[in-house]
């Protein structure tokens, strides 16, 4: 039972680093966007026009256009429990535990699935 | 400029209400986004997903790191949350809604009365695990968690695996086509069902609302729906909410939590019964 214990700790210690830095990196780049946005006065786009591809979204960065900077860092966001999911699959394999390590991919497998399906969709 | 502090200070409630609770924030969100910003449905829908990531993972920094939340019940039934969203977002235009909201509303509502029960003590809140469950063996699902409330560690057991499992597909088959009560499933069917102590099952709730919600951000994300002069301030109070909510919550006393839990599951069941019959409040 101790041996199952210090695997968890081991675990959690693991994806909690990855949603801190997922958490700390997003939440930077909004408060830049933020910042510009209030320099510039807008986020030098028109109301409701903003970049929606990930072209449209670096070719804004690097016009320091705030819309896109914020874009980027709500991504960054959406992302973090994404790569939460692929490090669990990685620390459940590390310390051992297999029937996780599968259940934890089907987890990803689906999300991909689902991620798929929303740029098809569109 | 008044506009980014309003949703600075929205996130912030938010953010502290939703990482207690174990719920996405939308019932606080939506509100003020449709009503006092005047946003259309769809922009505040994506906003309101956007919400609900920040919730989740500005809260589970905490809630791993105090080993409030309990991995394994996560893992094992996010396969059945996401399966179902993905299954709700293809149903939609489908399937009519109507029946849906009725169905799933009245499961809050009985919830509701299965937590005041619980309350008042009629049921008891042990979890002894009397009833323990075969999955639960086989999954190593049981957990445990220290109350800085009560100064105590509390072991407990998972009950009826299967019957969460198959609420947790509902759940997701819910938020993916009704757009509504990601985490308040979530609770009530680890709570309800699985009869997991309050605290972890809202820590754990935290934790899979950031993955369910996930998959759909990116359709909204490409499609235009999350518009960044609004979720961004939202989202940097929301994180910082949800910081400040999860160290807060692990001194409430599972009592006082679910009696702020009560009224937003009779609210949120309500809602949904009412707008099955095709009432909008």
């Amino acid at each position: 039972m101790a041996d199952k214990k210090t695997e968890m700790a081991q675990i959690e210690l693991i994806i909690g680093k990855i949603l801190r830095i997922g958490v700390m990196v997003s939440a930077t780049i909004l408060i830049i966007g933020m910042l510009l946005a209030v320099i510039h006065g807008g986020t030098g786009y028109a109301e409701y026009q903003f970049p929606t591809t990930l072209t449209q979204i670096f070719n804004g960065i690097t016009m320091l256009k705030a819309g896109a900077v914020i874009m980027l860092g709500l991504f960054c966001l959406i992302l973090t429990p994404v790569l939460r999911v692929v490090v669990s699959i990685y620390a459940f394999a590390k310390e051992g535990d297999y029937l996780y390590v599968w259940i934890t991919v089907i987890v990803l497998v689906i999300l991909m699935i689902g991620m798929a399906i929303g740029f098809i969709k569109k | 400029m008044q506009q980014i502090i309003l949703l600075l200070v929205v996130g912030v409630l938010a953010g502290v209400l939703g990482a207690i609770l174990g719920i996405g924030g939308g019932i606080i969100v939506t509100p003020v986004l449709t009503l006092a910003i005047g946003l259309d449905i769809k922009y505040a829908i994506g906003a309101s997903i956007i919400a609900v990531i920040a919730t989740s993972s500005g809260a589970t920094i905490a809630y791993l790191k105090d080993d409030m939340l309990n991995l394994r019940v996560a893992m094992f039934l996010e396969i059945a949350t996401t399966v179902g969203a993905i299954i709700g977002a293809l149903l939609t235009g489908i399937v009519p809604t109507g029946f849906l909201f009725v169905l799933f509303g009245a499961f809050l509502l009985f919830s509701t009365y299965n937590m005041v029960q619980k309350l008042r003590g009629k049921v008891a809140e042990q979890h002894t695990g009397a009833g323990a469950d075969r999955w639960a063996k086989q999954l190593n699902l049981n957990g445990t968690y220290y109350d800085k409330a009560n100064h105590e560690q509390v072991d407990y057991a998972v009950e009826q695996v299967p019957g969460g499992f198959a609420m947790m597909f509902g759940a997701g088959i819910a938020s993916g086509l009704l757009g509504i009560g990601s985490g308040v499933f979530k609770v009530t069917a680890m709570d309800t069902i699985m009869k997991m102590p309050l605290k972890p099952s809202s820590a754990t709730s935290n934790l899979m609302m950031g993955v369910t919600a996930a998959a759909s951000a990116t359709v909204y994300f490409f499609s235009g729906a999350i518009i960044p002069s609004v979720a961004a301030p939202l989202a940097v109070g929301i994180l910082l909410g949800a910081t400040v909510g999860s160290r807060i919550m692990q001194y409430l006393q599972p009592r006082l939590i679910r009696m702020i839990f009560i009224p937003i599951l009779l609210y949120t069941g309500l809602q949904m019964v009412l707008k099955g019959f095709g009432v909008h409040i």
